[in-house]
């Protein structure tokens, strides 16, 4: 379970998270929702300890993760950010081993091979696994990154937007993939999405936010409705129930006079 | 397959190191053996040396950088020896210069560098929260304002100050006093000891901070260490030769080409080799091929100078 308390963060004297209080579930997937500047990144950066706090705490499992060694804390929770560049060559494969790296500290064994194969099946990548990160296209590149993350085998997994560049199939097949993880190897995933009706379809557990604040949080059926999206979104919304799903729809112009 | 070249790689730089190595030994010794060899094999020490520090330097201070462009130089090294040369000599003049016993100079000139360096080290990862492009960038300003005061000094002293310093400024690879050797060999060994457990912890670095982080890896304490052991190797050349950084440019992404892999515990000892297969073989060439001394610095800085331009080039189209 993550616990996140009074957690703040300015940049100067724009306050970008404001005093976020929050009980993520373990299990499942939990998406975090918002229109841009809301404060989903940088929230999703201070739960994983990569940006330092102005005030709040964050615990997972207990463990805090100021406080905690950063090795330990690596063993629990994986973290995967926007703009990755590495300066360096590498191969898909060298990148996915780059995962075990808290486990076996660059003494890879037979057993870290596996979890490395495991991951690059996992995402498709066995036919890219010895080419150049540089030669890829960029949704090709997300997912040698995402497995890296899976190949950690943690617990605790956060994804910030990882369906940046990821073309429909790639996109609805990650998100099954992490559906699959949730379910079978009982992870707990918590994500940052943008295309609200994946996390409608996919999600546990959707927190909204809105300027820095939480919105609204609770099941996908109380947070996708026509009321609450556009309010946050400040557009209107429609839902409509598709095949059981709740899908948003929201690309017709504006129609208010 | 794949875990076998690196290896084979090394194996066959090693081998072409080792070779240059008894070229410069025995190539055009006349006389007896027991003058040749123990004067040869002084230079040669120092060649190594030099050739280790440069090249180590450089391979990590690209890795903590994320970058393969920048060397030490960009730090403004070569600015600060300078600065510290001229000042000397604008202050005691050209003869105390020379007459200042070797050792003396030497210390003297790497504990003001190790000094300076690590001050501005700590300065900005105090101050600005590590940002490693700050620091790159006040390297720069700083290495054209330590520049600008040293040619202010230089057109300053009388002419035969002027050509002293103008003989301290280009990297000469002559014999090195004993007492120097030692004393670097000791301060090159603790710093590379320094650097052995931490070799895992640089390839993750390679992924840049944040996928390190999330790595586990103590990203401000490894960074802060392995620039303290940038600024001892750096420091202990420059006093050791004078600058010659564009050389390390040119072992360091000479390393990353042939090197079919990014781990440093391979990487390191290629960059290094093929230092010394530059250093060595080159003065060998140069001192009995051609009979010339002291231009081997000018020549390498010049195929160094032509890789870094073609690598901006190649940088900027990408």
């Amino acid at each position: 379970m993550i616990r996140i308390a009074g957690l703040r963060k300015s940049y100067g004297s724009t306050l970008i998270v404001d005093d976020v209080s929050l009980t993520l579930p373990a299990g499942g997937i939990t998406a975090i929702i918002g229109p841009n500047g809301a404060g989903k990144s940088t929230l999703l950066g201070m739960i994983s300890r990569l940006l330092p706090m102005d005030a709040g705490t964050v615990t997972v499992d207990g463990l805090d993760v100021t406080r905690t060694p950063s090795d330990v804390l690596a063993k629990r929770l994986a973290v995967l950010r926007q703009d990755n560049h590495i300066a360096a060559r590498l191969t898909v494969r060298d990148l996915v081993a780059f995962g075990r790296y808290p486990h076996a500290k660059g003494r890879p064994t037979i057993a870290d091979e596996n979890k490395i194969n495991e991951a690059i099946a996992f995402l498709d990548l066995g036919a890219l696994e010895h080419r150049f990160l540089d030669e890829l296209s960029g949704g090709q590149r997300q997912r040698a990154f995402v497995a890296m993350v899976l190949a950690q085998d943690t617990d605790y997994v956060l994804l910030d937007e990882p369906l940046n560049n990821l073309d429909l199939k790639h996109a609805a097949r990650m998100m099954q993939l992490l559906r699959r993880a949730a379910r079978e190897l009982g992870k707990t995933i918590v994500i940052v999405l943008h295309d609200i009706n994946f996390a409608s379809v996919y999600a546990d557990h959707i927190v909204c936010m809105q300027a820095g604040r939480v919105a609204h949080q609770g099941q996908p059926e109380t947070i996708i409705t026509p009321e609450v999206l556009s309010l946050v979104y400040q557009l209107p919304v429609r839902v409509e129930l598709i095949d059981g799903q709740r899908i948003s729809i929201y690309y017709q112009e504006d129609r208010t006079p | 397959m794949t875990s076998l070249r690196p290896r084979q790689v090394l194996l066959g730089l090693a081998g072409l190191a080792l070779f240059s190595m008894v070229l410069f030994m025995v190539w055009n010794a006349k006389g007896a053996w027991d003058f040749v060899l123990p004067f040869r094999g002084r230079k040669l020490w120092g060649l190594l040396l030099c050739a280790w520090a440069i090249a180590v330097s450089t391979v990590l201070f690209q890795t903590v950088t994320g970058n393969r462009i920048l060397t030490p130089a960009i730090m403004g090294f070569d600015a600060l020896y300078q600065m510290v040369q001229t000042l000397f000599v604008f202050a005691f003049g050209g003869f105390a210069y020379l007459t200042l016993p070797a050792e003396l100079r030497f210390l003297g000139n790497a504990v003001v560098m190790v000094g300076l360096s690590t001050l501005l080290f700590r300065w900005l990862f105090g101050r600005h929260g590590g940002s490693l492009h700050l620091l790159v960038l006040v390297g720069i300003v700083f290495g054209v304002l330590l520049r600008s005061l040293a040619g202010l000094m230089q057109r300053l002293i009388n002419p035969n100050d002027f050509v002293v310093l103008q003989d301290a400024m280009f990297a000469s690879f002559g014999a090195i006093a004993p007492t120097l050797l030692l004393i670097s060999t000791i301060v090159l060994g603790l710093a590379s000891l320094v650097i052995l457990p931490l070799l895992p912890q640089l390839d993750v670095l390679l992924l840049g901070r944040t996928p390190a982080i999330g790595l586990g890896v103590n990203h401000k304490r490894t960074v802060s260490l392995v620039l303290g052991v940038v600024a001892v190797m750096v420091s202990v050349s420059t006093a050791l030769v004078g600058p010659v950084l564009f050389f390390g440019l040119l072992a360091a992404n000479l390393a990353y080409l042939i090197m079919p892999t990014h781990r440093h515990a391979a990487v390191l000892p290629a960059a290094a080799l093929l230092a010394v297969i530059g250093l060595v073989a080159g003065q060998a060439v140069l001192e009995h091929g051609f009979g010339f001394d002291t231009a081997l610095s000018i020549i390498i800085e010049f195929a160094g100078g032509l890789v870094f331009l073609i690598l901006l080039l190649r940088g900027g189209n990408r």
